[in-house]
This record gives C-alpha cells, sequence and structure tokens, in this order.
C-alpha cells in the first residue's frame, strides 16, 4: 500500500519535503491549517496567536499538567493565499535548530481531494538531520522511560 | 544482476547508469560480487531499512497529524 504522508529528504541536503493527499475538499484542508482552534486540535498544542496575513505571526504553546511549557513555537507569516499558499517561518524555541523556512502549497485534486506539500528549508543539513531525528529520539527516549517503568517493577 | 542487464532497463545512457550504481555501491544500497569476468549488483534490503527507518518516525509524526486533519474536518463537515 502505498504511504498517504511521504518525506522527502535527499542525503546532504539541507531541505526536506513533506506530502500528503487528502480525503478533504481543499477549503477544508485550509481551513485546518489555519483557524487556530482547529490548529489546536491537531497539532494538540494552546495557539497563542495566528494572524493569517503577509507580516503576521503565530504562536504555538503546550504545558504540562503543571503548567510547565513543554512545548513553545513561533513564526512570521510571509506570504498568504487563501487555499494557495502560505509562506512562514518556524522556530522553536529552546531547541537550537534555529529558524526553517516552509513552503506551504495546497492543491486541489478533485471536488473532494485535496493535497498538501510542505517544503522546509533549514540553515544546514545537520541541523536539518537533528530535526529529522527528533522523533527517533523522543521514541526511543519513551522506550527506555517504558523499560525502566517495567524494570522497577520487577524489582 | 550486471551493470549491462540493468542498463538494458533504462533509457539513460550506459555512463549515467554506471555512475548511479557506484554511487549505491558507495552508500551501500547495492553489493558488488565479482563472478569469473562479470561484477554482479545485489540489492541490500538492509541498509535500505536503515535509512528508511531514520525519518519513518518523523514521517509517522506528520502522518498521524495529518490522519487527526481528516477525522477533525470530517466531524465539522458533517456538523455543519
Amino acid at each position: 500500500m502505498e504511504l498517504k504522508t511521504k518525506v522527502n529528504a535527499e542525503e546532504g541536503k539541507n531541505d526536506l519535503v513533506i506530502t500528503r493527499a487528502f480525503e478533504l475538499p481543499l477549503e477544508l484542508l485550509f481551513r485546518a491549517c489555519t483557524e487556530p482552534d482547529l490548529v489546536a486540535q491537531w497539532m494538540g498544542t494552546r495557539v497563542l496567536k495566528m494572524e493569517n496575513r503577509p507580516h503576521g505571526g503565530y504562536q504555538l504553546e503546550t504545558r504540562d499538567g503543571q503548567g510547565n511549557v513543554v512545548f513553545e513555537a513561533h513564526g512570521t507569516i510571509h506570504e498568504f493565499v487563501p487555499n494557495e499558499k502560505i509562506t512562514r517561518t518556524f522556530e522553536m524555541t529552546n531547541a537550537h535548530f534555529g529558524v526553517q523556512l516552509e513552503f506551504m502549497e495546497f492543491e486541489k485534486l478533485t471536488d473532494d481531494t485535496s493535497k498538501l506539500t510542505i517544503h522546509t528549508i533549514y540553515r544546514s543539513n545537520a541541523l536539518r538531520d537533528e530535526n529529522l531525528q527528533l522523533p527517533f529520539r523522543q521514541g526511543i527516549n519513551w522506550a527506555h522511560n517504558e523499560l525502566e517503568k517495567i524494570a522497577r517493577k520487577l524489582k | 544482476m550486471t551493470a549491462g542487464a540493468i542498463a538494458a532497463n533504462f533509457d539513460t545512457a550506459r555512463p549515467t547508469v554506471s555512475r548511479h550504481l557506484q554511487i549505491l555501491t558507495e552508500c551501500e544500497l547495492l553489493e558488488q560480487k565479482q563472478k569469473g569476468r562479470e561484477i554482479y549488483y545485489h540489492f541490500n534490503p538492509g541498509k535500505m531499512k536503515e535509512i528508511a527507518d531514520f525519518i519513518e518516525p518523523f514521517r509517522k509524526l506528520w502522518d498521524d497529524r495529518f490522519n487527526k486533519i481528516e477525522v477533525i474536518m470530517k466531524n465539522y463537515r458533517s456538523k455543519k
């Protein structure tokens, strides 16, 4: 079966491309990516600011049960063309990947399907690869933590 | 397969195919085995898996998010 979401990251380059075909009309896909309450739902984060216009900014924040900020990201919107494209920067606070440039392109496939292409450019290949590895490392950390929990029970 | 047999499957010029084979061999995606006068190229699935696995958790993260978009928006549409 062909994967719905594809990530193309060529060896040695400083960019990557994420593509996904959605079983959603173009307008609904675009709203999901731009309306704060909808972004909050699928990103699993709070949307503090989302100014959908050129020179606008956005800010995302996630807190744990104790109120500690566990994720904070922000950026500036450079281009905003409804149902067509968004060009923006993205930077995660306290991560050292630096700022990334994102080109989001929205395409209608049929009346009920659409496609999103996100082309992300990092400052260097090393920074891109570190960001690519992040979920991999988090997955390993999670597995280690689970192992520890299980191991403690065995004591 | 020999380089000649592989090249026969493409319209690309033979030197280009050889160059590609050389790069894939350097990346260990292909393995060379000498048999008499011929060099046979073998696919190395272990290395392919390693490369795919490196990106897989990142891809999965986005796939999960995008799957959520579909669920949320399908509900959103039916509510209206």
